[in-house]
């Protein structure tokens, strides 16, 4: 249960902090709060040569509202959100989602960034930040880069990261006055990761967004029921046939348990964004 | 090796560590602070929580180079905490311990729930309580207890 030995180094910019992921080898890890890369060190799931700590990065500390909406910094904790440490233009719904990751213990030094940068296709921020549309915001040697949430993650535990690149932050846009949202996770034991999992958003106009954790190897977007979760002319027959009709696109081989979980916590995610 | 300074329960000590070496190891190994329990190592069991800069945390995850020029609060840290003065009266009164393994990181974590539930229901407690674990008392009266100082506490 101890980590095998690695070097160490924190830089003090995203240049530096990039430059020597760029000069190391492959197995050199980012490491921001070490909530997730931790365990795995100690139980040597991981055996990085070098960890690169950007905990002292402050570009990845900057969060607030811009023209577009909110900038949320890449080293933003889970119990900063919790706690409305960020201006809340989502009607609640990352306080929501924010308190029910792990413990408070975790969540004080668990980061927004590494959440998103490990890939867990049950953690609650892919899903949360996919269903909003967010992008994230990249660095590297060579500049910057943007890309939508729902495109990062490119399944298990594997991102569109190069060696070189760290995550800056998410650019969420600002929702018109009508924003509505339901949010619905089925966890085995509190704190745990999700069985299940889905965000309901609506911006508006009817348009809807809805994503699911915990089914496929990434969190996913279910469109058909998006096409339906917003109007009120749609009844439960037609959104169930609509979730069954997604969940058989992204998760044939589901079983009948699975099925009826993740129709479960759909459901129960767009009936509380219908009721707001 | 790498140098780190820690304040550690008000002391300023520079200890010369391996990167590799969690903050748990530092403190009990090292330091010879044997309310650090290492139960599980991977975050799991909560034995290990302490204070880093005042946030509530498992020193099992923590690498103690991560916390250079930051301060740590072990259990043997608060001696005159008057949450955790009365919180340790109702965890005796209450028989909120048999082997006692799990109780540093229960105390930790009871002052946190304290500070920022005031007056907790059991069901608030028990919740916040879920990432600890004890394989002795069956929890009943560690939350009885930590309802108990929350009472006594009142709002302050």
């Amino acid at each position: 249960m101890k980590p095998a030995p690695f070097d160490y180094a924190r830089p003090k910019t995203v240049a530096e902090a990039t430059a020597l992921l760029a000069q190391a080898g492959a197995s050199a890890a980012v490491i921001a709060g070490g909530q997730s890369l931790i365990p795995m060190l100690n139980l040597r799931m991981a055996q990085p040569d070098l960890l690169v700590d950007v905990g002292g990065l402050e570009e990845l500390k900057a969060t607030g509202e811009t023209t577009q909406g909110l900038h949320i910094g890449a080293l933003t904790t889970h119990s900063d959100i919790e706690d409305g440490k960020l201006p809340d233009l989502f009607g609640g719904l990352m306080q929501r989602v924010a308190s029910g990751i792990s413990y408070r213990a975790i969540r004080n030094y668990g980061t927004i960034g590494g959440s998103v940068a490990l890939a867990d296709p049950a953690a609650d921020w892919p899903v949360c930040l996919m269903a909003l549309g967010a992008e994230v915001r990249i660095a590297s040697c060579s500049g910057q880069r943007s890309e939508p949430v729902g495109d990062f993650a490119r399944g298990q535990y594997t991102t569109s990261l190069a060696k070189d690149e760290i995550i800056l932050g998410f650019d969420l846009k600002r929702p018109d006055a009508t924003l509505r949202w339901g949010s619905c996770k089925v966890v085995r034991k509190s704190g745990a990761f999700a069985s299940s999992m889905a965000i309901a958003v609506e911006r508006g106009g009817g348009a809807a967004a809805v994503a699911l954790a915990g089914a496929a190897s990434r969190a996913c977007l279910l469109p058909s029921v998006a096409k339906h979760a917003g109007s009120a002319a749609s009844s439960d027959d037609v959104l169930r046939a609509a979730i069954a009709q997604d969940l058989a696109a992204l998760v044939p081989e589901a079983d009948g348990y699975s099925r009826r979980l993740h129709a479960s916590t759909v459901m129960r995610a767009v009936r509380e964004m219908r009721s707001r | 090796m790498s140098s780190v300074t820690l304040s550690v329960n008000g002391a300023k000590l520079i200890c010369d560590i391996e990167p590799r070496e969690s903050l748990a190891d530092v403190l009990r190994e090292r330091l010879r602070l044997t309310a650090i329990h290492l139960g599980c190592e991977q975050g799991a069991c909560g034995a290990c929580t302490v204070l880093v800069d005042g946030k509530m945390t498992r020193s099992c995850l923590r690498l103690a180079v991560m916390c250079d020029g930051q301060s740590v609060q072990t259990l043997e840290g608060f001696p005159d905490d008057r949450i955790m003065q009365v919180l340790r009266r109702h965890f005796h009164q209450c028989h909120a311990l048999q082997c006692g393994f799990c109780t540093p990181g229960m105390l930790v974590t009871a002052r946190d729930i304290l500070l920022r539930l005031p007056r907790p229901e059991a069901q608030a407690v028990r919740h916040a309580l879920s990432g600890q674990i004890c394989r002795c008392t069956g929890y009943a009266n560690i939350i009885t207890a930590i309802v108990a100082a929350g009472r006594e506490l009142g709002g302050a």
